[in-house]
């Protein structure tokens, strides 16, 4: 297999697009990630598309089928992902696997998605969608239904009281607002940069204990990635950044994790298996962006990465550990909470949002200094259903 | 026109989620149990979800378990009225499974956490995307 690199990174802003399709939104995305590597369309050998609900959102089912056309691309091959919140990590996963395995040198991935015009009602169902259909949707289940469900679970099983929990989990709010508040393309850029936690605790109840506050947004946006055979990659970009392993992991319905839904199999084994294909453990790692749908799902997947102790990242991210200076900043970008969570886009997000810190480009405020040589993404797609990772390197194994 | 409607058994499925449903609706939680390692799960596999195995066997649990968590839904989705609570119980049998609580949503505290609860109910529900009508257990805590 061959080293793959990262040579080109393209980012919609996230927020409401009335404007735009998420053809169009995949299409600009995709452009500027073509114009960032300086490669021409004729270069791109297939097309990875990550996009959970585009037929729900707008009616579009195989959304990739049309991107690939709106990029004038031609026939190249050309497919859909479909991991729930998981979806372009999955697609990245693939695309790298392909440029790995010596098919392709250079492919462009991605993802895209709109939720907004399905508005509250429709959206909720349709991301109920990736639960189990038969048990779970009719009990009335609905994603922060579900981390509500982890936030007491955690209480009950490392014995911290309820409102003590509520408190740090609003410490996950509060930093990712802030670090949000900075990023231009995210959808809250400029605004809840002084969250205060009693603001958190104070926001209106959605599904208690979980609060707005606690919620990542609905969005709409597109990321997308040109990846290269690593040999090839400098005669593009004097700055490529290397992915050095990915990992996959599956769940299923909820009740099958039994006390395990606190710490997920399927996240402990895809964290393992992109850390030991990378060679690399948690204390190598530099910074994180993770899957902070919620605020106890950033509380989890630090845990479940093997970056704190079962049941102690709570306190972790109350101390500042997970900030910058602390022992691994996380979601410096905003994450879900502070960027927004364009479903489909979101795994593609974090990767463009790891490489511009890389390359030093982060907002002021977000940049980790010196710049990262090593970093590592988390996406989750459904209740632990897909669980995927990427760790990233500046330099090659 | 023919009447294309297939209705027999397949090889694999001792106990199918239609007759796991059904079940739930005479109020009773059916589950399987695995000859060979002896778990219990619900809602029903073809295959053992600890060990893989395919020697299983129906069992009928009681309907008695722990509160282990739940949540006041108040965002509800499409074509379902809040507030309600979803609650997940852990069976004395040993499996997790999702459910609704019947309890007033304004009078339920944290400290119900871990009490004990028993099925009183099934709720049943359909729209246009579920092929048809759906069911999960109601759970009420034991006074």
């Amino acid at each position: 297999m061959r080293d793959v690199a990262i040579i080109g990174v393209g980012h919609t802003k996230f927020g409401k697009w009335e404007t735009k399709t998420a053809v169009e939104l995949f299409a600009e995305a995709a452009l500027q990630a073509m114009e960032d590597a300086g490669v021409e369309g004729k270069e791109i050998e297939a097309l990875f598309v990550g996009s959970a609900l585009p037929d729900f959102g707008e009616g579009q089912a195989m959304i990739n089928v049309h991107c690939t056309s709106e990029l004038g691309l031609g026939q190249i091959p050309s497919t859909r992902f479909e991991g729930a919140c998981a979806s372009s990590t999955v697609a990245i996963r693939d695309a790298h696997m392909w440029v790995a395995s010596g098919e392709f040198d250079v492919v462009l991935v991605g993802g895209t998605e709109r939720v907004l015009p399905m508005g509250t009602p429709l959206a909720t169902r349709t991301f109920a969608m990736a639960m189990h259909a038969v048990s779970e949707v009719p009990a009335g289940l609905t994603f922060p239904g579900v981390f509500a469900l982890v936030a007491m679970l955690y209480s009950k099983t490392y014995g911290i009281p309820l409102e003590k929990l509520r408190e740090k989990m609003a410490h996950v709010s509060v930093q990712n607002h802030r670090h949000g508040a900075l990023n231009p393309l995210a959808q809250f850029y400029r605004k809840y940069g002084d969250l205060k936690v009693e603001d958190v605790l104070g926001s209106r109840m959605v599904c208690d204990p979980l609060t707005l506050l606690d919620c990542c947004p609905f969005s709409d946006g597109a990321a997308a990635l040109v990846l290269c055979a690593a040999e090839k990659a400098r005669k593009y970009t004097d700055t490529p950044v290397y992915i050095l392993g990915t990992g996959q992991g599956t769940g299923g319905a909820m009740g099958r994790f039994g006390e395990e839904l606190i710490r997920p199999p399927s996240r402990v084994m895809s964290a393992r298996m992109a850390l030991k294909k990378s060679g690399l453990e948690p204390k190598d790692i530099q910074i994180l962006e993770l899957h902070d749908c919620f605020t106890p799902a950033e509380i989890i997947a630090l845990e479940g990465m093997g970056f704190f102790e079962w049941g102690k990242a709570a306190d972790a991210v109350e101390d500042g550990q997970v900030d910058i200076g602390g022992k691994i900043p996380t979601n410096m970008s905003g994450g879900l909470i502070g960027k927004g969570h364009p479903i489909g886009a979101t795994g593609a997000s974090q990767v463009c949002m790891i490489v511009e810190q890389m390359r030093g480009n982060a907002p002021k405020g977000n940049q980790v200094d010196p710049v990262p040589e090593t970093g590592m993404t988390d996406t989750m797609g459904g209740s632990f259903g897909t669980l995927s990772h990427i760790v990233l390197g500046r330099s090659r194994r | 026109m023919e009447d294309l409607k297939i209705d027999e058994n397949t090889d694999h499925y001792i106990l199918t989620l239609k007759d796991y449903e059904q079940g739930l609706r005479a109020g009773k939680m059916l589950g399987l149990r695995c000859r060979n390692c002896g778990e219990i799960m619900c809602p029903p596999m073809p295959v053992c979800c600890g060990c893989g195995g395919k020697e299983l066997e129906k069992t009928e649990m009681g309907g008695e378990g722990e509160l282990m968590a739940f949540t006041i839904t108040r965002v509800p989705p499409e074509g379902m009225d809040a507030p309600y609570i979803v609650c997940l119980v852990k069976l004395s049998e040993g499996p997790w499974v999702m459910g609704r609580l019947d309890h007033d949503p304004e009078k339920i505290t944290p400290e119900m956490l871990g009490r004990k609860v028993k099925v009183s109910g099934a709720y049943a529900w359909s729209d246009k995307f579920s092929a048809g009508e759906h069911t999960c257990p109601v759970f009420k805590v034991i006074p």
